[in-house]
């Protein structure tokens, strides 16, 4: 059976470009960059290339970019190292949809004393940018917001909130895990400060992300030991990750506009798709400020662990905020802060799209749906005939 | 993914006696929508008083789709008294196990049985009644229910009571109580934590504030957060415990008996009943300029 994968918000396929280019660095190209000999040299100058195709997509200087673990601990490190190097400042100002690598690490500072601000959404997902000004002072150390929701796909309008935390001289943090690669970023002319990023949401391998500094911005290491990333991460660096990773960076580049432009129109037939051809439905998020590639749908009445697996027969891949598949008992509290009712919350499924997928997929998935739809629906309770 | 056997993926992909007896000898409903699963179970008895039929609907995930198909199979033709006592397990067991976290749906299967044979037997309303004492608001879960799974399944941790009915799973505010359920229906083997916990042992400076903020963080923090507050620790005092209430909850009307119900109540049951709780107003709203 043929996989039909509309799950790239959780994961993308390495390109195979990027695998040809990191195929040597497994086996026969082994050295270590940090080596002073010319076997594990031509390592570090490949290192130095990555770091220059990052810098090219993002719009900065090379040397403001850390390469790290993962997006998880682009986050981490952003987010601890400012408030370790502003330590008279004991206030964080983030959102109540974000990712938990941020708001995990938001709500520990928590138990540590911290005052922590969790800015509320409106129904569609979007911020309210007076309220997040009427927060801003002298006591609050970091802000961070992210770029683009992994579930609803919403973007929140960062450079405006970036300008406007600037303004007051406090640090600002954006989780960009979601938006490299799916829309334009120009750090040249930005207010942000921090940005992270993670390999594998944009056709790199898994194991390693960024982590954009602004040059200037304070920030204490989260990893010590060696010199490794100019002492700002130590630890050998994950070669063929981030060769991988500028690789991506310079794919992501080459086609942007052309490629976000498909999968944006691939994106659109599928929900134009189902909603027209599924009652009781409806597509959660801000429709108008949405990354290309997400779509976020709520079946009402039924559950969405059920949805997957009837999807999962026809090898079609997607994910759900319903409590059943986060494995805890509530659904996900992205689309609990936009006050989607339960019966809309449980059944909700998404699907996130890749330069990879066809139109073909797109309507195999269309002609699939409706049946599942209703064989669900016979079976629940809350569906009266 | 959930690890599900072969026999739960047959029960989810090919679901038998799905639908609605017309005409039904008894109705048992369980669940809502808000807590993600739901199920509605109807029953029609022979002359001898044997299930001859028996239909379900259900709404919720592939475990409590095939949990409720299972509980169908296993029931029909059985004689009534004979299926009263179907328990959860039996049902897990037919379907070749679920998954620890998914016991929950095998438990609502049991219960909408049940609610059937109340409502049949005469007087009982259809829907699964709360009995007793409320001890999980989020999930409307009682004592007498919590007490049931523990000895049904030999359960000995909170964990595990949230897996098989759900307590514990929403704010986390009712895990201390679990845990003594727990303890006081397995005795000696329970939980060692509760039990370090007990009263009467001298604790250390260090290790009495350690306890607090642990009591804050694990027992009173969820709760309120649930409702849009929060706490912080601000200093301990001997027996005297400051702490400041956040959002909500600094607006409440209400933060007095917050504070002696939920707060005090909670430090004095888990670190020492000589516990007693101030608020420290102004630093609150100096916090919150």
């Amino acid at each position: 059976m043929k996989t039909i994968y509309f799950d790239n918000n959780a994961t993308t396929q390495v390109a195979p470009e990027v695998f040809e280019e990191i195929k040597p660095y497994f086996a026969d190209l082994y050295g270590n960059p940090s080596s002073m000999h010319t076997f594990g040299g031509q390592v570090g100058i490949k290192i130095r290339q990555a770091r220059e195709k990052v810098a090219a997509l993002l719009g900065c200087d090379p040397a403001e970019i850390i390469f790290t673990g993962c997006g998880t601990e682009g986050d981490n490190t952003a987010i601890k190292g400012t408030l370790a190097a502003h330590p008279n400042r004991r206030k964080i100002i983030t959102t109540r949809v974000e990712h938990p690598a941020v708001l995990s690490v938001c709500r520990d500072y928590e138990n540590l004393g911290y005052l922590i601000v969790e800015l509320s959404v409106d129904k569609k997902g979007r911020l309210d940018l007076a309220e997040l000004e009427s927060h801003l002072d002298d006591n609050t150390a970091i802000v961070t917001i992210m770029y683009a929701n992994n579930e609803t796909g919403v973007v929140f309008p960062i450079e405006k909130i970036a300008e406007m935390v600037k303004s007051k001289g406090i640090i600002f943090h954006t989780d960009a895990v979601q938006a490299v690669g799916k829309i334009p970023i120009n750090l040249s002319t930005s207010n942000i400060d921090l940005l992270s990023i993670s390999g594998h949401k944009l056709h790199a391998p898994k194991g390693v992300g960024v982590l954009y500094v602004r040059k200037g911005t304070r920030l204490t290491p989260f990893m010590l030991g060696g010199h490794q990333e100019g002492g700002r991460r130590a630890g050998t660096e994950n070669v063929p990750g981030i060769i991988g990773l500028g690789k991506a960076c310079e794919l992501a580049m080459q086609n942007f506009e052309q490629e976000n432009k498909k999968v944006k129109f691939l994106r659109d037939k599928l929900e134009k798709g189902i909603i027209s051809k599924c009652s009781d439905c409806m597509v959660n998020g801000d429709e108008e400020n949405r990354l290309p590639n997400t779509a976020n749908i709520s079946f009402e009445f039924i559950e969405g662990e059920s949805i997957l697996l009837m999807l999962d027969r026809f090898g079609i891949c997607a994910s759900s905020g319903s409590a059943c598949t986060s494995g805890s008992l509530e659904p996900s509290h992205v689309l609990r802060a936009m006050g989607i009712p339960y019966t809309a919350a449980h059944g909700s499924i998404r699907f996130s799209l890749s330069r990879y997928n066809t139109e073909q997929e797109v309507d195999f998935t269309i002609e699939k749906i409706p049946p599942i739809i209703s064989r669900l629906r016979e079976l629940s309770p809350f569906v009266k005939k | 993914m959930w690890e599900y056997t072969d026999k739960v993926r047959d029960h989810f992909f090919n679901p038998r006696n799905v639908g609605e007896i017309t005409d039904p000898d008894g109705i048992g409903e369980v669940g809502s929508l808000a807590c993600g699963d739901a199920l509605k179970l109807t029953f029609k008895l022979d002359d001898k008083g044997k299930i001859i039929d028996v239909k379900f609907k259900t709404f919720g995930c592939a475990s409590a789709i095939a949990s409720s198909s299972a509980l169908t199979e296993i029931i029909k033709g059985m004689p009534l008294e004979e299926a009263a006592k179907v328990t959860n397990k039996d049902i897990a067991d037919y379907l070749g196990g679920l998954p620890e976290q998914k016991m929950h749906c095998s438990v609502m299967g049991r219960e909408a049985l049940e609610a059937a044979i109340a409502n049949y037997k005469g007087g009982a309303t259809k829907k699964h009644q709360l009995e007793g004492r409320v001890v999980c608001v989020c999930f409307g879960v009682t004592e007498k229910e919590i007490e049931r799974v523990i000895s049904e399944n030999n359960l000995t941790t909170v964990e595990q009571v949230t897996n098989y009915c759900k307590a514990g799973g929403g704010c986390g505010g009712c895990k201390g109580e679990i845990e003594k359920i727990i303890q006081r229906i397995q005795g000696e083997k329970a939980v060692q934590k509760a039990a370090a916990r007990e009263k009467g042992q001298k604790l250390t400076n260090i290790q009495k504030i350690q306890l607090i903020q642990e009591t804050i963080n694990e027992q009173i923090r969820p709760t309120l957060r649930a409702d849009g507050g929060n706490i912080d620790l601000i200093d301990v005092d001997g027996n005297k415990v400051i702490v400041a209430l956040r959002g909500m909850c600094a607006q409440c009307a209400l933060a007095n008996i917050t504070m002696r119900d939920l707060v005090e109540a909670k430090l004095r049951e888990f670190v020492s009943p000589e516990i007693f709780v101030e608020e420290q107003k102004d630093l609150a709203d100096e916090l919150r300029k």
